[in-house]
């Protein structure tokens, strides 16, 4: 909300004025509400090996986080970028690999990378996309420049809460909304349909969202989002193959699907392509996908590029098809794999934050600064068994938020995931899903961390 | 529809009927509770028998039948299955499944409901002096959600669905509550047509929200003219025909079939339903009361066993035995 210098930024001046009006009382009143309404709207994901009961309410702070029209512009526009290079990247590592061959990325790393899925090789996805929604995470350190942390184009979730919070903040402050002018989230799941729908060649295709179940983490996400499209929500079971071509079950018989949102890793889509041991997906399925009977997003495949390994030739990568400067630069990172910097990491690990390559939510990774010596050895052993398996980056002074507590507003750390599609055009959703690390000085914002939530507000200049 | 969301769509029907059924009698049990005459025990087991817990009730508590233990089990008890609270997750379980299907409305009812009642299961209701303002708003809850549906769900195969759970629980429900009538005990035979037994038949036609009605059809509190209503009557909605009627509509909706029948469900019904229609009150009464509806219940079961082969049960997409992901 301030600069360095300590003067409030100016797309926070009016919030600011705004919440100097408000009693400490009436704010208490109007995230209790909030609470509530999170809570009947039954807006939980679910906790694994959780003893105090399945169910968790990702905790929604009252305070929007407020950001400029063209600071957004940056992001927009950087992550257009990202993801198309990304999208000609994967097009090239599955069939002419020329990226490999020119020895801008080490063929080593990608081939070995447990995420490139060899029968994907030679794969043609329809309309030639794999990257169909793609959450990057963002930061922004002190000085107010964005920095990409981390591509998600796996399943990235949370895009449902981005927009149930709009819907809840929108409530608490309805008039300083209405006066700031605030983009709206709400055109997120109809352009997610009209991918969907672009990804088949058919005239009104079937579309369905393919969740785990009901167990898994973002099953609200899941069913939220189905709903939002008035798709049909079905897990592997209600689907089976049949001369290459995919159906669910109904209670008029079968019926053909054609566009098939998955929320299923890769490797548990089609127990006779990947994991045979998988009781989620659909056999056959991939068959059928290749046959191009049926569209899947994103494309299988894809989670190679969501390697924390891969991450870090996103700025070549960009270089190479596009002959661009990348408009978002990477945090730097440290490729333990390589040499220098693998020294470097090992002598410097108490200031650094390491990560898994392939770990997500949080797991896996130490974090320098706030780690015992213990911990340091501990990772330094590590690391040094498997340096392929591992990246550091330099812990940036992060932004903070104000966040209201119980001792009224402190300073919080916050990242920032914005949504892309990938259909006619690549398309970033004017918002974001705000993580917030709620406890003091924290750096982790995962909400299987404890973090929670915040509304972004996208101005309109 | 999806096979597996009608299935949960149906459950869904069922599970809040039960629930708000539960409540319901254990209200109107509590009610008359307050007007026995001095000197007379208050009666709590008719109700487990009728719900058919008996044995699962004995298991847990022992001989001991008093109201705070019924009210807990029939009510607040996890491990019946067919307790309130039980109901009302599984309901909410389903309604989690079919999501994407249901109004919002609906969902963020039922979600508030759960919520309502694990907070009188933790603040124990069933020790306090007066539970009744909690299960008056339970059936308040469940009616609220029968309105948001009656006003927004179009009238395709879901609202089928749902209304089929509805009318197959209602039909089994009402027939187990002139059967508690079977299980009250009167001191002794002199007592039938005494004050206590016409007590009796006041609660029972009270916890179906039948008695305005009835005095209006027939006046005097009569046993034969209230199993007559409660059983054949034709246009009262909580009439084991009425609804009858109404499942036999239903599948015929989702099947668009509108004459005979085009499956084994749509069988049962028509013959169970023009049982009911031709029958006399005496030939139940020859037959006996509590076997007649023995009976009844055994044919409703086996047409709900009908139901799920014809629309639910999901042809098994593997054809090797797999092990489960972890």
């Amino acid at each position: 909300m301030f600069e360095e210098s300590g003067s409030c930024r100016s797309n926070y001046v009016e919030l600011r004025e705004k919440l100097d009006n408000y009693s400490d009382k009436k704010l208490k009143q109007l995230q209790h509400s909030t609470d509530k309404a999170q809570k009947s709207m039954g807006m939980t994901f679910n906790v694994y090996h959780d003893s105090k009961g399945i169910e968790k309410i990702l905790h929604l702070d009252l305070i929007p986080r407020i950001i400029k029209g063209s600071e957004w512009k940056v992001i927009d526009e950087g992550l257009q970028q990202r993801i198309e290079a990304i999208n000609l990247f994967l097009d090239d590592i599955y069939k002419d690999q020329k990226i490999l061959k020119d020895k801008v990325v080490p063929k080593e790393m990608i081939l070995s990378s447990s995420d490139y899925l060899d029968p994907c090789v030679g794969l043609k996805p329809p309309k030639g996309i794999w990257c169909h929604i793609t959450g990057s995470d963002i930061v922004r350190d002190a000085k107010g420049q964005f920095y990409v942390l981390e591509d998600n184009l796996r399943c990235p979730s949370g895009v449902s809460y981005l927009l149930e919070n709009r819907e809840i903040i929108k409530q608490a402050f309805p008039q300083l909304f209405a006066s700031l002018g605030v983009r709206p989230v709400s055109e997120y799941p109809g352009k997610l349909l009209n991918m969907l729908e672009y990804m088949s060649d058919k005239e009104n295709p079937t579309v369905a969202v393919l969740t785990p179940g009901i167990h898994n983490s973002a099953y609200f996400e899941h069913s939220y989002l189905a709903q939002q499209m008035g798709a049909e929500l079905v897990t592997g079971q209600d689907l089976m193959v049949q001369d290459n071509k995919v159906y669910m079950q109904t209670t008029k018989g079968l019926e053909q699907v054609d566009s098939i949102y998955r929320r299923i890793d890769d490797k548990f889509i089609d127990p006779m392509a990947f994991n045979p041991k998988s009781l989620l997906g659909v056999p056959g399925l991939f068959e059928a996908y290749k046959a191009g009977n049926v569209a899947i997003a994103n494309a299988p495949g894809t989670g190679v590029a969501d390697d924390k390994a891969v991450y870090t030739y996103v700025p070549k990568i960009i270089k190479y098809y596009l002959d661009q400067d990348p408009i978002i630069e990477n945090v730097p990172t440290y490729m333990c794999s390589e040499k220098d910097d693998l020294q470097y990491v090992l002598e410097n690990i108490k200031d650094l934050v390491v990560k898994e390559t392939n770990a997500a939510g949080g797991y896996g990774m130490l974090i320098g600064p706030k780690a015992t010596t213990e911990e340091h050895e501990k990772f330094k052993k590590l690391v040094k068994a498997t340096p392929r398996n591992y990246i550091a980056q330099p812990t940036l002074s992060l932004s903070t938020v104000p966040t209201f507590g119980e001792e009224g507003f402190a300073p919080r750390h916050v990242d920032l995931r914005p949504y892309a599609l990938y259909g006619k055009s690549i398309d970033i959703i004017p918002g974001a899903l705000t993580r917030v690390a709620m406890v003091k000085d924290s750096l982790v914002v995962n909400s299987s961390q404890g973090g929670g939530s915040k509304d972004t507000w996208v101005l309109f200049d | 529809m999806l096979s597996r969301v009608a299935d949960s769509i149906f459950w869904l029907g069922r599970y809040t009927e039960r629930a708000e059924n539960y409540a319901r009698f254990i209200d109107v049990n509590f009610n008359l509770s307050l007007d026995l005459p001095p000197g007379i025990e208050e009666q709590w087991d008719p109700l487990i028998q009728a719900t058919a817990g008996m044995e699962q009730y004995t298991e847990l508590f022992g001989d001991k039948k008093t109201r705070s233990n019924a009210i807990y089990f029939l009510a607040f008890d996890e491990r019946n299955p067919n307790s309130i609270i039980s109901s009302v997750t599984f309901a909410r379980e389903n309604a989690r499944i079919v999501r994407e299907n249901i109004p919002r409305e609906t969902w963020e009812v039922l979600n508030e409901l759960h919520y309502y009642v694990q907070e009188a299961y933790s603040q124990k209701i069933w020790k306090k002096e007066d539970p009744k303002h909690c299960f008056k708003h339970i059936k308040n809850q469940i009616q609220l959600l029968n309105g948001i549906a009656y006003d927004n769900v179009p009238r395709t195969q879901g609202w089928y669905f749902s209304q089929l759970g509805k009318y197959m629980e209602r039909a089994d429900k009402t027939s187990r509550i002139l059967d508690v009538k079977y299980h009250f005990l009167l001191p002794s035979v002199a007592d039938v047509g005494s004050p206590l037994d016409f007590l009796h038949w006041v609660a029972l036609l009270k916890s179906v929200s039948a008695f305005n009605s009835y005095r209006r059809l027939y006046g005097n509190i009569k046993p034969d003219l209230i199993v007559n209503y409660l059983v054949l009557n034709r246009y009262f909605p909580r009439s084991v025909l009425f609804c009858l009627i109404e499942v036999e509509e239903c599948l015929h909706a989702i099947s668009e079939s509108k004459h005979g029948f085009s499956n084994a469900a749509e069988k049962a019904i028509g013959s169970l339903r023009s049982d009911l229609e031709f029958a006399d009150i005496n030939d139940i009464f020859d037959i006996g009361l509590h076997e007649y509806l023995d009976q009844l219940q055994l044919r409703l079961n086996s047409i709900s066993d009908s139901i799920y082969d014809q629309y639910f049960k999901i042809q098994p997409n593997f054809t090797e035995q797999f092990q489960t992901q972890e």
